[in-house]
C-alpha cells in the first residue's frame, strides 16, 4: 500500500503534477458538492455566459446527495455517487478552472481526455462508506440551488478526506488498470 | 374461539417506519459476514482496503445510528399477507406509505422519490414505496422491507432470449450485465437474476431473489450450481470491490425460475450494491 499524500486545497499545477493513479490522498479544506441537477445548472451558466455561484478555479467538486443532518451534526451520510452521469457536463466545467473531482466509478474517455488538456484529476472515494466519510466533514452550508434539497450545491469544510487517485494528467486510468491485472481468461 | 385475524393500520405503520430506520443504520450479520469473509479472501491490497473500509462504516453507522450510504434508497416493499387477515383502522397500502414518511424523517434518511420521470419534483417524502403483494395462506402479514439504491438499481438489465439460447445465453447475459457496469453499482455486487415468467415477472423474480440471506443455497441443486457458475465467471471478470480491480466482483448470485411461454426465455439481472439493506417483520392478528 502506498503511502498517503496529504492535499491541501486550493490545488495548484504542482499539486497535480505529482500525483499518479492509486495514489491514496487525504484531503483537508474547502470542497464543493454538486450532482446531476446541480451541473446541468452549473453548465447551462456557462452556456450562456454566466457568472457561476461560487468560483471553481482551483477547487475540487464532490459528487454527493448527503442525507439530511441529525441535530448537533454538520453533515448526514455522505459517501460519493456514480460519476458517469456527470460525464457529460464536466469537461466543461474543468475548461474553468475546476482542478479535480470526486466520485465513484468509471469516466468517459472525453472526460480522460479532458483531465490531461486542463490538468486535472478525478478522485474515487469508496461507494457507500458514507458514515465513515461523514466523519471528514467539519462543516457544511449551502451556496447555492437550495430548492434541490439533497441536491443542493454545498460548502464542506473537509479534514483528511480519503480518497484514491483514479485519472491522473497523464490519462491513465486506475479501472483499466487494475481490472486488466485482476481478470482471469 | 374464533381465530384471530385483525391487525391494525397503525401496527404496520409503526412497524414499517421502524423497518425503514432498522435496514439503513444496520447491516444484517450475513452481508458483514460475507464481507469480512470478502477481506480475507481478496488477493488485490487496493480492495482489501475497501472491504476493511465498509467493514468499518458499518460499524460506525450501527454505533451513531446513521444511515450506511446516504442513498437511503427508493423504499421496495414485499407483502406476504394472510388470506384471512383483515386490517382494521385503515388501509394496508396507505398504512405503509405513512410508515414510510415517518421512519425516512424520524431516522434523517435521504427522500430521493420525484414525482415524475421527467418533470423530476422530489415528493418530499419518499413514498411512494414499490409495493409488492402476495396472498398466503399463514395467518399472519410478513412485511420485507428494502432499501434499493439507484446506483445498482439503474444497471441492471432484461432481456427476452430466445429458447435456443438456453443455459449458455442465460449465463452470457448476467455476465456481460455485470461486465457492462463496471464499478458504477458498487461492487462488491449481490446479482439477482429471474428467468422466466413474462416480462414484468422475471423483473419481480430478479429483485426478489435479493431476499435470500447470503450464504445460503439455492433449494434446487442445479439452480444453486448455475448460480455458482455465474458466480465464477462474474468474479474471473477482475472488476473487484468498486472497480479498482480485485478476484471478488459480486459477493452472491442468486437465480429464481418460473415457467415461461414456448417461445420465451426472459432473463432480468437486478443488480443489488454491497449496502444491501432488507429487514423482515412478521405482524400476528389479535
Amino acid at each position: 500500500m502506498s503511502n498517503v499524500i496529504h492535499l491541501k486545497i486550493p490545488l495548484t499545477d504542482d499539486d497535480v503534477v505529482n500525483l499518479r493513479v492509486g495514489d491514496r490522498v487525504s484531503i483537508s479544506g474547502i470542497i464543493y458538492t454538486a450532482r446531476d441537477a446541480a451541473h446541468k445548472r452549473l453548465v447551462e451558466l456557462i452556456d450562456t455566459g454566466k457568472e457561476l455561484p461560487f468560483d471553481i478555479r482551483n477547487q475540487i467538486i464532490y459528487y454527493v446527495g448527503p442525507s439530511p443532518a441529525r441535530p448537533g451534526r454538520p453533515i448526514g451520510s455522505c459517501g460519493p455517487t456514480t460519476s458517469y452521469r456527470m460525464d457529460v457536463y464536466t469537461p466543461k466545467l474543468l475548461a474553468k478552472g475546476l482542478k479535480a473531482t470526486i466520485g465513484k466509478g468509471n469516466r468517459s474517455q472525453s472526460v480522460i481526455e479532458a483531465l490531461k488538456q486542463y490538468k486535472a484529476v478525478y478522485f474515487a472515494a469508496t461507494g457507500g462508506a458514507a458514515a465513515l466519510l461523514a466523519r471528514a466533514v467539519k462543516k457544511a452550508e449551502i451556496v447555492a440551488y437550495e430548492d434541490l434539497g439533497a441536491e443542493a450545491i454545498m460548502r464542506l469544510e473537509v479534514e483528511n478526506f480519503p480518497v484514491v487517485v483514479a485519472n491522473d494528467i497523464y490519462g491513465n486510468d486506475l479501472f483499466r488498470e487494475g481490472v486488466a491485472k485482476y481478470e482471469r481468461k | 374461539m374464533a381465530t384471530r385475524t385483525r391487525i391494525s393500520a397503525s401496527e404496520i405503520t409503526e412497524k414499517v417506519s421502524q423497518l425503514c430506520m432498522d435496514a439503513n443504520f444496520n447491516l444484517n450479520e450475513d452481508v458483514l459476514d460475507s464481507l469480512r469473509d470478502s477481506y480475507e479472501a481478496e488477493g488485490s491490497p487496493v480492495a482489501k482496503e475497501v472491504f476493511a473500509e465498509l467493514i468499518e462504516n458499518a460499524k460506525i453507522a450501527h454505533e451513531c445510528q446513521m444511515p450506511l450510504c446516504q442513498d437511503t434508497g427508493v423504499a421496495v416493499v414485499f407483502v406476504e399477507i394472510g388470506e384471512g387477515i383483515e386490517i382494521v383502522g385503515g388501509r394496508l397500502y396507505e398504512a405503509i406509505h405513512e410508515g414510510i414518511r415517518e421512519g425516512y424523517k424520524k431516522g434523517f434518511l435521504r427522500k430521493s422519490m420525484v414525482k415524475d420521470p421527467l418533470n423530476r419534483i422530489n415528493t418530499g417524502d419518499n413514498t411512494p414505496a414499490i409495493i409488492h403483494t402476495e396472498f398466503t395462506p399463514e395467518n399472519c402479514l410478513k412485511i420485507s422491507f428494502m432499501a434499493k439504491g439507484g446506483g445498482c438499481e439503474n444497471m441492471s438489465r432484461l432481456a427476452m432470449l430466445t429458447p435456443a439460447d438456453g443455459r449458455e445465453g442465460v449465463i452470457n447475459f448476467v455476465v456481460e450485465t455485470v461486465k457492462i457496469a463496471k464499478a458504477n453499482p458498487c461492487p462488491p455486487i449481490i446479482v439477482g437474476v429471474g428467468m422466466g415468467g413474462t416480462f414484468d415477472y422475471a423483473a419481480l423474480l430478479a429483485k426478489k431473489s435479493l431476499l435470500r440471506p447470503l450464504g445460503t443455497k439455492h433449494v434446487d441443486p442445479d439452480t444453486a450450481n448455475l448460480e455458482n457458475e455465474m458466480l465464477e465467471r462474474i468474479n474471473n471478470s477482475g472488476i473487484g470491490a468498486q472497480g479498482l480491480g480485485g478476484w471478488i466482483t459480486a459477493m452472491a448470485v442468486h437465480v429464481e425460475r418460473h415457467p415461461c411461454h414456448i417461445a420465451s426465455l426472459p432473463v432480468a439481472v437486478n443488480i443489488e450494491c454491497h449496502a444491501h439493506r432488507v429487514k423482515t417483520i412478521t405482524l400476528v392478528p389479535y
